[in-house]
């Protein structure tokens, strides 16, 4: 800088070899040395790869998908035996990842919203409880939890001659959850049909209530009739085709209950962990989002006479979900991604069942690893794309 | 309301007076204005006193009424031997005291492992007390000096301390290692790569944005899965590395990535002005960056990075899935112990196991506030 002429602007031409002080000669420079030290890095890991798999005797490729698996799966949503191939256990394992990710994020979405409009309740006991829970479970690692409800609660519950009931059709014992099982007749498709009837002549009622209150400004509440039409219209289906339902209650013979349907413990334990622990967090991000609207959206709601429980619906919940919904997305990826850690108590998810077994039997971890990483990313990419498109929807339309 | 009333909003007659507001001052007051203040706050009033009831007074009487403090075995903590209801049986966690806390390090060497705590948490308090000077050079101790201290001391091999393998470490001596230093190798790699995706330079912010974002995408567990199995075969085949070495890599990596979005949006919150004065002074990038930016960025990311370091203490867990016993995985091995097999072990080693999670999680999320407010209050 001291170097600059009093006169300033006379500034002579760089001379040519001060190209190397350019600054985007530099950047170029720098970046050509950057991608030439990782395509090195990744040649020298591709030649060490080779080189290892050759010794170990390790194939590659993807042929083992058409390979015969040769394991059981205690948990299965599709037709699958031992002789089925890895392909078919892979496609289990992702059903059985999605089946718990799925229920957990419904569980979760329940209890946090519970949880998190509870810390704000204005019962002081309310509040002290929903925060209390909020603080011990956030605290606690998760595979912790998990653990302690599959060794320590569901383990210790009593052997199926035991079972704790509720109203003698579900029972609790140390070997899962038994259920219920409901068998269809051929006429139940006329009761699911007035099911599809009746939501459909709701969304019609709804949108035709919208625009006449926008238009004439008079609302007009559909819940009862919504409820009418989405319940009472295939419970009138129901009863006109004759009940065509069978209800397979379990019954205990010998030392085992025999109908129902079975929830192994490993689903339970690692559901109720994943969707209490997912929950506590999901009640901080409503608390934060409703606290976010001003305050003075609370009181012009309460001076036009709104209860408080219209207030919350009417006024606070659909402003606050701008600010709720991208983070509760990163919780409910993050619901999916846990999920994963059912290899501890053995829940057969895509980890486990892939990961776990198919890697202990194949040794092919380069692909196995990169198929079961890259199946979690897309579900990742594929969510924040989508978060993305929803944010530019909600975002506040600013003159 | 179809056409307005003839001036009927003009009152003809006084209001009667309301009455007074029921008191609030009293405990009386309070209780009903905080608890029955509505039928449906009495009736939630009610479900919370059944519920803490039936959950808070079983715990307290399992832990400390009904406890066995005294035994040597199994026998004392059953209900047939002690004649009564058994709570936790506090004998199984002195039993399993060591192992829960060095795993398998050798009895003798195990002042070297106690040292190493005397010497983080002498460096460690007065970094986290504001009020006390020489904040740098303490940094520079506790995340330069420190961590190559409790190598040498952990480790061992040199200056005639005896050599001992870290299949030997376990309980909650893996569990810190592997958090301290996931955050010592993660916080460096966060910021270069928050840099690194701030930067102008196009190639260098495509790849860490790539890299960012791929770690962030998969489970953690994947991350280990890949350090454990994958890393070994993309090393010279004579390289051996060992297996807690292993899974801090993929802690690092997956960590890392975490911290760079913290750092990045403290990155942010910096104003234009800063850079460009930085720049007016003829200071060059990392120049700007070292002495200028980041002490302002980090200062003002401090809340997240510890909420970070939290999540990090509380990943540490997983590691007993690639075999690595830290605490929770030592207290997975102890409960396999037949000389302590009682109905109550499980819940007893839990409920210890859960204590220290707690604490330490606890103390570090208040601390996080406690930084929060001291930056907002500015």
């Amino acid at each position: 800088m001291r170097r600059r002429s009093a006169d300033g602007p006379a500034e002579a031409p760089p001379p040519a070899a001060a190209v190397i002080y350019n600054p985007r000669f530099r950047s170029a420079l720098y970046q050509l040395a950057l991608v030439l030290a990782l395509a090195w890095l990744g040649y020298q890991f591709a030649l060490n790869a080779a080189a290892n798999l050759g010794a170990r005797n390790i194939a590659s490729g993807l042929g083992f998908f058409h390979n015969t698996a040769g394991f059981g799966i205690n948990l299965t949503l599709i037709p699958y035996d031992e002789t089925a191939t890895y392909g078919r256990a892979f496609l289990v394992g992702l059903l059985n990842t999605l089946l718990v990710s799925g229920t957990g994020i419904v569980l979760a979405t329940l209890l946090g919203f519970a949880v998190g409009i509870g810390r704000l309740s204005s019962n002081w006991l309310v509040a002290r409880i929903a925060g209390g829970y909020v603080e011990v479970v956030r605290n606690l690692p998760l595979l912790f939890q998990i653990l302690f409800w599959y060794l320590a609660v569901l383990g210790t519950l009593p052997g199926p001659r035991q079972s704790l009931s509720v109203f003698g059709t579900i029972f609790v014992n140390n070997r899962g959850l038994v259920v219920p099982a409901f068998r269809f007749g051929e006429g139940f498709a006329y009761v699911m049909a007035a099911f599809a009837l009746g939501v459909l002549a709701t969304i019609v009622l709804g949108l035709w209530a919208r625009r006449r209150r926008e238009r004439t400004g008079r609302g007009m509440p559909i819940l009862w009739k919504a409820a009418a039409l989405v319940v009472g219209l295939p419970l009138a289906a129901f009863l006109a085709s004759g009940l065509p339902v069978e209800v397979d209650l379990p019954r205990l013979q010998g030392f085992n209950f025999i109908g129902g349907t079975r929830v192994i413990p490993e689903f339970v334990a690692l559901l109720v962990a994943l969707s209490t622990y997912t929950a506590a967090f999901i009640a901080e991000i409503v608390r934060a989002g409703i606290l976010a609207v001003p305050r003075g959206q609370s009181e012009a709601g309460l001076a036009l006479g709104l209860r408080r429980g219209q207030l919350l619906r009417l006024v606070l919940i659909p402003q606050a979900l701008r600010i709720i919904v991208p983070p509760l997305t990163n919780q409910y990826l993050n619901l999916t991604k846990n999920s994963s850690l059912a290899v501890a108590i053995g829940y057969p998810d895509l980890f486990a069942v892939f990961a776990g077994t198919t890697l202990n039997q194949t040794s092919q971890a380069i692909e196995i690893i990169a198929i079961t990483m890259a199946v979690y990313l897309s579900l990742s990419l594929a969510t924040s794309v989508l978060m993305n498109w929803y944010n530019s929807r909600v975002r506040l339309v600013e003159r | 309301m179809s056409s307005i009333p003839s001036a009927g909003f003009v009152r003809g007659a006084m209001i009667v007076p309301a009455a007074p507001p029921a008191v609030q001052a009293s405990v009386r007051g309070w209780i009903r204005g905080h608890l029955f203040n509505s039928i449906g706050n009495a009736i939630l009033t009610v479900l919370g006193i059944i519920a803490l009831a039936a959950l808070a007074w079983p715990t307290f009487r399992f832990l400390l009424i009904d406890a066995v403090w005294r035994g040597a075995d199994r026998s004392a903590c059953l209900s047939e031997t002690a004649g009564r209801e058994v709570g936790a049986c506090w004998p199984f966690i002195a039993a399993k005291f060591d192992q829960l806390m060095y795993g398998f390090y050798p009895a003798s060497q195990r002042w070297r492992v106690d040292l190493v705590y005397a010497c983080g948490a002498l460096l460690l308090a007065p970094l986290l007390v504001p009020r006390v000077p020489y904040k740098t050079l303490n940094a520079v101790f506790f995340f330069g000096v420190f961590p190559l201290l409790a190598g040498v001391l952990l480790v061992g091999g040199v200056l005639g301390l005896t050599e001992v393998e870290t299949r030997l470490w376990g309980g909650l001596l893996v569990t810190l290692v592997i958090s301290y230093a996931g955050i010592v190798g993660s916080l460096p790699l966060g910021i270069l790569l928050a840099l690194g995706r701030r930067s102008e330079l196009p190639v260098v912010r495509g790849l860490s944005v790539v890299f960012i974002e791929f770690w962030r995408g998969v489970p953690l567990i994947t991350v280990l899965f890949f350090a454990t199995y994958m890393l070994p075969l993309f090393l010279p085949g004579n390289w051996k590395i060992d297996g807690l070495l292993r899974v801090l890599i993929g802690v690092i990596l997956f960590s890392g990535a975490y911290l760079a979005e913290v750092v990045r949006a403290g990155l942010q919150a910096i104003p234009r002005g800063q850079f460009e004065a930085a720049r007016a002074l003829g200071l060059g990038y990392w120049r700007m960056m070292g002495l200028v930016i980041l002490p302002q960025a980090l200062r003002l990311v401090i809340p997240g990075l510890v909420n970070s370091f939290i999540a990090l203490f509380k990943d540490t867990t997983l590691v007993l899935i690639v075999a690595i016993f830290d605490l929770l995985g030592q207290l997975r091995a102890a409960f396999a112990d037949p000389n302590w097999a009682t109905p109550v072990t499980l819940f007893t080693g839990f409920a210890f196991a859960g204590m220290i999670y707690f604490v330490v999680s606890f103390a570090m999320s208040r601390y996080a506030m406690f930084t929060e407010q001291r930056l907002n209050a500015r």
